[in-house]
């Protein structure tokens, strides 16, 4: 036996051109099931929002949409979908303008002084993500109402917020990182004081990665549901409001429902990818 | 007017002291260069008469004011940086421009000002640029530019030419010091690099181990290094350096021979000769030929005398191989003479 493998696969390397097929192949095949992986679900869900309620529940699916309104109206003319709609996104902007106020400056801080205890705050900031979310939910809904917090905008914010200062810290952190601290220096010697140097020089060029951390923060807030449902009752988010009428809700009501949440991240995140990549290049480092 | 006066100034990081006690005075208009190996402390000295770092001790005072308390901006510096720091979101007219915007000069006189020291430093067809459309050379004119539309009293340099390629460098230390000297500010310069120093400054102060070792003109810190230190640092080969003992006759032995030393040294000293101030003639230190390199104008002869290394600078019409016997005479009045204790130079 061992002998007939010997003789039909002699000891040779196989030719280059062999190996190269083959991890051509699996390469492409990696890119082909991570692709569909991300986008077969997005397909679906577009394709059942764009087709008529009786479609929807059809079968056999044509899988191309008929570009029929009546799931997206029902959806938006469903009672309590337009003021969820409306309070997730006075808590996404909320939760924006909040970490990108409290992380901004801790992201400089980190990056340009040298503080004691500077590595254990970088590892604190991380840590608020180490506690899973149920765990705090109860205790943070029983003292927000003691203090009046609980079923507001503001409140839920303020949690949304915690979830999302670690990424803000952390890229803000890089971005600033990013520019040089002789620009700074040089602005100081040209003329400016710190204020002035930051607003002339450092600003400018962080904007956009600034804009971009807080529009990933946005995007935070939007999709998460967890605390959304536990903290809220008359004031609930579109994620917590579907979670809670969609499962008693026809199939083509949660296909809408689905999208609408979809929708806005993909966007937001679509359109300052450039950032995100930019960003985890240099958080990597 | 701005002389610029550096009274005891110390520096420390945490328990590294950074500087020693710095005590130097540079004159109005003059061009000083603070020379050293990386990690002496000339950054830092540098650092801390621009205002960007704070003096643990001592004093900063510029055209008779005291501003080691103030702020960079209330100094009356301009200050070029090692890697240029031009802002990369503005053109260069608005880079050349933004100390001017800063000060509220009216747009009439910062137009001037821009397009005068543009011109200065060749740069005029470039003005509507970003940084990143410039090279390496161009940004180097941009940040001096902008620290020269300041009208400075003051210009600190921080290695302004270690990032540009050995062609450009010689290009731009030419340029430098013909506009600088027009300019009539005082000018710091900081480098690592001896020829930049020995061919700009009016003074330059070598600085070994956060303290300044000779602050003295390119030539008499050539000629007569105040210690080993920068006899040894300065000048490409270095000097050489060979012990010396002192005799019944008052005269000191060298590898064989006998030299007149200095009347007050000590029983032991340190002779030194730099590579060029030796001849062969009968009567010299024997040396044996190791290495021999021919530069063209000179040949550079790597020697051994009693098992030291020792180099000499010789007209290349000579006739050595490696392994020859030679006899190197020194130059009697460029001989020099070391306390092996205190490194210092004994006259």
């Amino acid at each position: 036996m061992t002998a007939a493998v010997a003789t039909a696969a002699p000891d040779k390397p196989r030719a280059v051109s062999d190996i190269g097929r083959a991890g051509k192949f699996l390469f492409w095949t990696s890119v082909v099931l991570l692709c569909a992986w991300v986008l077969v679900p997005i397909y679906l869900l577009a394709v059942n929002t764009l087709s008529s309620p009786a479609e929807v529940t059809a079968f056999p699916k044509t899988g191309v949409p008929s570009f029929d309104m009546g799931s997206i109206q029902f959806f938006l003319s469903f009672q309590g979908v337009l003021k969820a709609l409306w309070n997730s996104v006075l808590v996404a902007v909320l939760t924006m303008a909040l970490s990108i106020a409290i992380g901004a400056p801790a992201g400089y801080a980190l990056s340009r002084f040298e503080f004691p205890g500077k590595a254990t705050f970088r590892l604190l900031v991380l840590m608020t993500r180490a506690f899973p979310l149920p765990l705090l939910a109860l205790p943070i809904a029983v003292m927000f109402i003691r203090i009046g917090l609980d079923d507001t905008p503001v409140g839920l914010a303020l949690v949304h917020t915690t979830l999302a200062i670690p990424f803000s810290v952390l890229i803000t952190f890089s971005i600033f990182s990013g520019i040089p601290l002789e620009l700074e220096e040089a602005a100081w010697t040209l003329g400016c004081n710190r204020l002035q140097a930051f607003q002339k020089v450092v600003l400018p060029l962080v904007l956009p990665g600034i804009t971009a951390s807080a529009i990933f923060a946005f995007t935070i807030s939007w999709n998460e549901v967890f605390a959304a449902s536990v903290l809220t009752v008359q004031n609930r988010t579109l994620t917590a409001f579907l979670l809670q009428s969609l499962s008693v809700s026809p199939l083509h009501l949660r296909f809408a429902g689905g999208a609408a949440l979809v929708v806005p991240a993909l966007i937001f995140i679509f359109a300052v990818r450039k950032y995100m990549f930019a960003m985890w290049g240099i958080a990597n480092r | 007017m701005a002389e610029i006066q550096i009274k005891g100034v110390a520096k420390s990081f945490g328990s590294f002291k950074a500087l020693h006690s710095i005590d130097l005075t540079i004159a109005d208009q003059e061009f000083m260069v603070l020379l050293g190996a990386s990690g002496c402390g000339k950054t830092t000295l540098l650092r801390i008469v621009a205002g960007l770092e704070s003096p643990t001790q001592g004093e900063v005072w510029i055209g008779g004011r005291r501003v080691d308390q103030l702020p960079p901006r209330e100094r009356g510096i301009a200050m070029v940086f090692q890697n240029y720091a031009v802002f990369p979101h503005l053109t260069v007219y608005e880079n050349i421009a933004f100390g001017l915007r800063m000060k509220k000069l009216p747009q009439a006189e910062v137009d001037k000002r821009v397009k005068r020291t543009a011109e200065l430093m060749h740069i005029e067809q470039l003005l509507k640029r970003y940084s990143g459309q410039l090279s390496g050379g161009q940004r180097q004119r941009v940040a001096v530019a902008r620290a020269l539309a300041m009208e400075p009293d003051v210009i600190l340099m921080d290695e302004p030419l270690s990032n540009l390629d050995a062609l450009l460098r010689l290009e731009m230390r030419a340029e430098l010091k013909g506009v600088l000297a027009n300019s009539k500010t005082t000018t710091i310069y900081v480098t690592h690099d001896q020829v930049e120093a020995m061919s700009l400054a009016d003074r330059i102060s070598v600085m070994n181990g956060g303290r300044i070792v000779q602050a003295a003109s390119p030539v008499e810190v050539y000629r007569n290094p105040a210690a080993r230190f920068v006899g040894s640092f300065i000048g490409n080969p270095p000097m050489n350096f060979l012990p010396a003992t002192k005799n019944g006759d008052g005269r000191y032995h060298v590898a064989g021979i006998a030299l007149d030393g200095p009347s007050k040294g000590g029983s032991r000293l340190e002779f030194a000769i730099r590579p060029e101030d030796l001849a062969i003639a009968p009567g010299g230190l024997k040396a044996t030929a190791r290495v021999i390199e021919p530069l063209g104008a000179h040949t550079l002869v790597t020697s051994e005398v009693e098992g030291a290394l020792f180099r000499a600078v010789l007209d290349s019409d000579i006739k050595v191989a490696p392994g020859d016997e030679l006899s190197l005479v020194p130059k009697a009045d460029r001989i020099r003479w070391f306390d092996p204790e205190t490194s210092q130079a004994i006259n």
